[in-house]
């Protein structure tokens, strides 16, 4: 069985997150990188799915030099093998082109050996979006079941059932693979990659791919055809004082008016 | 263009520039599991004197146990990085570093490097997962600087050995499934590994400490214990044998130590900057800066030190007076750091709530197991004169 992870490397949310004020996209260079939290519970799955049976899994990566570290830390928890695809021309891509270049490049590895399941974090901890999970399936022609809490391959291998919690109900969802499926950070505990899997790491392979090795052309990519940009953007205020009800018999009243002011009653 | 990269008040010197990214990464995969696993609760098993057990299979995965031995399951890591481990436990608890210290370069190291194969096949690989602890019995009551002097002996019989005497402030003692103990024979000090289950050996464990509350310290007591006759370390012969193992401990503490002034530095540092007296941050104040610069002067030189020795560790090239000078000054200065952090937070600095006075107090313990700072001093200073001041 082949299994791909596609991950990205996103700015470390303990850092200082900021755009790079020439062209208002995110800034992935000057801030340091991770591989993003979410994406760790979709490794996990892969590979408590390979450990169930024979599989290989690979990490799949568009974006800077620097993302070879997700690479990087994806082989460190247990990952078989790498592919980066990185190019100049990719700088400032929106969700459909980032979909695009990671279809062209799964079915580049469909080509060498079958994939036959693509697992992607729930979202991204930068974009936030969602949504490339669900463009890949329809750029590839593959089932996609999103929002996995669960997953549970059959006997056979041949069909996937996930469990997906919503607000109103818990679906039971099953596909066909190949698909293409999204984990959610209530899937699994993702492990700490062991002092073996880090000395291990040095030696998987990796690949290195651009644009001009998946058949994809520069216009198709990249700020300049972006379906949506970033106009401005501004420092968040810093968090303000904190409101202190003093319970004078009415303290219960005051609670709920500002529970239902923020609408969270 | 400039290479210089921004100034980090907690790495001031760039020291995590001269680690390798292999390095790098066991000492981030070290603090993130700490931080989800460990800090949280760490005041909680210091105030309830709670060594928490059910870490050590995690420790296991992580590789933690016996990493910087090679096969039997071990890891088989560089010194350095078996060192930046040391740190990353220490700046948690001590209790976590001491156990993990005594786990793997006392109790499994001495298997490792005197035991049978057939005491490696059994106990290493289970002490390596974490599903073994492991523990060390050289101190005695009346014994703990001078172990030459010590009174448990180990006869022959017709069906192997025969155990007699006290060990004390054995750590891990009460938990371990396995002692490896130090006893005088006819021929000299030989090591023994004993089974929990043997009959005539018992444990008990010390309470009332004030230091490595997190720990597990105990008694062992050996009383006609019958070992079988492979039960002695074959290639352990005379005394240097535990000492060998102490020294590889030992290089472990000059780490660590300053994982635990780490920690109290961080806490003063960003105590200073927040805590207001006369309408500005006490940081603001010449007498709380000279305090933290000391702080960071003695971290930042300690850590030089200890990755130079590391580095010495791993070109084969460590001589066990060098890791003297090291357990020296570094635990030394930590306890300077933490007792100075500790003013620096004022009376919060006694609460369980700030890490500044545990650490202080585990370092008390630190100071003084594996070769106080006197003994490291007179091993010191005999290196320097030629001329021994305790024999």
């Amino acid at each position: 069985m082949n299994i791909v992870v596609c991950v990205k490397y996103v700015p470390d949310a303990t850092a200082d997150r900021t755009f790079d004020p020439a062209d208002r996209t995110v800034d992935r260079v000057n801030v340091p990188g991770v591989l993003s939290e979410l994406d760790e519970h979709a490794i996990e799955a892969a590979l408590q799915l390979a450990e169930s049976g024979d599989a290989e899994v690979t990490a799949l990566t568009v974006g800077p030099a620097g993302a070879s570290d997700a690479i990087k830390k994806a082989l460190q928890m247990g990952v078989d093998k790498g592919v980066h695809v990185t190019d100049d021309a990719i700088h400032g891509s929106d969700a459909p082109a980032t979909s695009l270049v990671l279809a062209k490049a799964l079915t580049k590895l469909d080509e060498t050996s079958p994939v036959d399941l693509v697992l992607c974090g729930m979202a991204s901890t930068d974009g936030g979006m969602s949504v490339v999970p669900a463009m890949l399936a329809e750029r590839l022609g593959r089932p996609q079941v999103t929002f996995a809490g669960s997953l549970e391959l059959s006997d056979d291998r041949g069909t996937l059932t996930i469990r997906r919690d919503g607000e109103a109900a818990t679906e039971t969802v099953e596909a066909t693979l190949p698909a293409v499926v999204s984990v959610t950070d209530q899937a699994n505990e993702p492990r700490y990659p062991s002092f073996k899997g880090i000395m291990a790491a040095k030696k998987k392979p990796v690949e290195t791919w651009s644009l001009a090795d998946l058949g994809v052309a520069a216009s198709e990519v990249g700020l300049a055809v972006a379906w949506s940009t970033v106009e401005s953007y501004a420092q968040r205020p810093p968090r303000q004082k904190g409101t202190v009800v003093t319970d004078d018999g009415d303290g219960g009243r005051q609670l709920v008016a500002f529970l239902a002011e923020q609408k969270f009653v | 263009m400039t290479s210089r990269r921004p100034l980090d008040p907690l790495d001031l010197l760039d020291i995590s520039a001269l680690l390798t990214d292999e390095e790098r990464a066991i000492q981030q995969a070290v603090r993130q599991f700490l931080r989800d696993k460990a800090e949280p609760h760490l005041a909680r098993w210091f105030e309830e004197a709670a060594f928490p057990s059910a870490l050590v299979p995690a420790f296991g995965d992580l590789g933690l146990l016996g990493m910087h031995l090679t096969g039997y399951g071990c890891a088989g890591t560089n010194a350095v990085s078996y060192g930046l481990a040391c740190l990353e436990l220490e700046a948690a608890d001590s209790a976590l570093r001491s156990f993990v210290s005594v786990q793997g370069s006392l109790a499994m190291y001495a298997l490792w490097r005197y035991g049978s194969p057939e005491q490696k096949e059994r106990w290493l690989p289970a002490m390596a997962a974490g599903s073994a602890v492991g523990c060390f019995g050289l101190t005695e009551p009346d014994h703990g600087s001078d172990p030459a002097g010590m009174r448990t002996t180990a006869r022959r019989n017709a069906s192997g050995w025969v155990l007699n005497g006290t060990k004390l402030w054995i750590t891990n003692g009460g938990i371990a499934d396995v002692a490896v103990v130090w006893a005088r024979t006819d021929d000299g000090i030989s090591g023994f590994c004993v089974p929990r289950d043997t009959p005539g050996f018992t444990t008990r464990d010390l309470h009332g400490k004030l230091s490595l509350r997190a720990s597990v310290t105990s008694e062992l007591i050996f009383s006609d214990c019958q070992l079988p006759l492979d039960a002695q370390l074959p290639e352990a012969k005379g005394l240097r044998a535990p000492l060998s193992c102490l020294n590889e401990a030992r290089f472990g503490i000059v780490w660590g130590a300053l994982g635990a002034a780490r920690t109290c530095f961080e806490s003063a540092l960003r105590y200073a900057r927040e805590r207001p007296q006369f309408g500005k941050p006490i940081g603001a104040f010449q007498l709380t800066q000279e305090k933290l610069v000391e702080m960071a002067l003695e971290l930042n030189k300690g850590l030089l030190l200890a990755l130079h020795l590391g580095r010495l560790k791993d070109n084969d090239a460590l001589r066990p007076e060098q890791v003297s000078f090291g357990k020296l000054n570094n635990v030394r200065a930590a306890l300077a750091i933490a007792r100075s952090a500790r003013t620096i937070l004022g009376a919060n600095g006694i609460s369980l709530e700030y890490p500044v006075l545990r650490h202080a107090n585990n370092l008390e313990s630190v100071l003084t197991y594996e070769g106080t700072s006197e003994i490291h001093t007179l091993v010191l200073g005999e290196a320097l004169t030629g001329l021994s001041a305790y024999r």
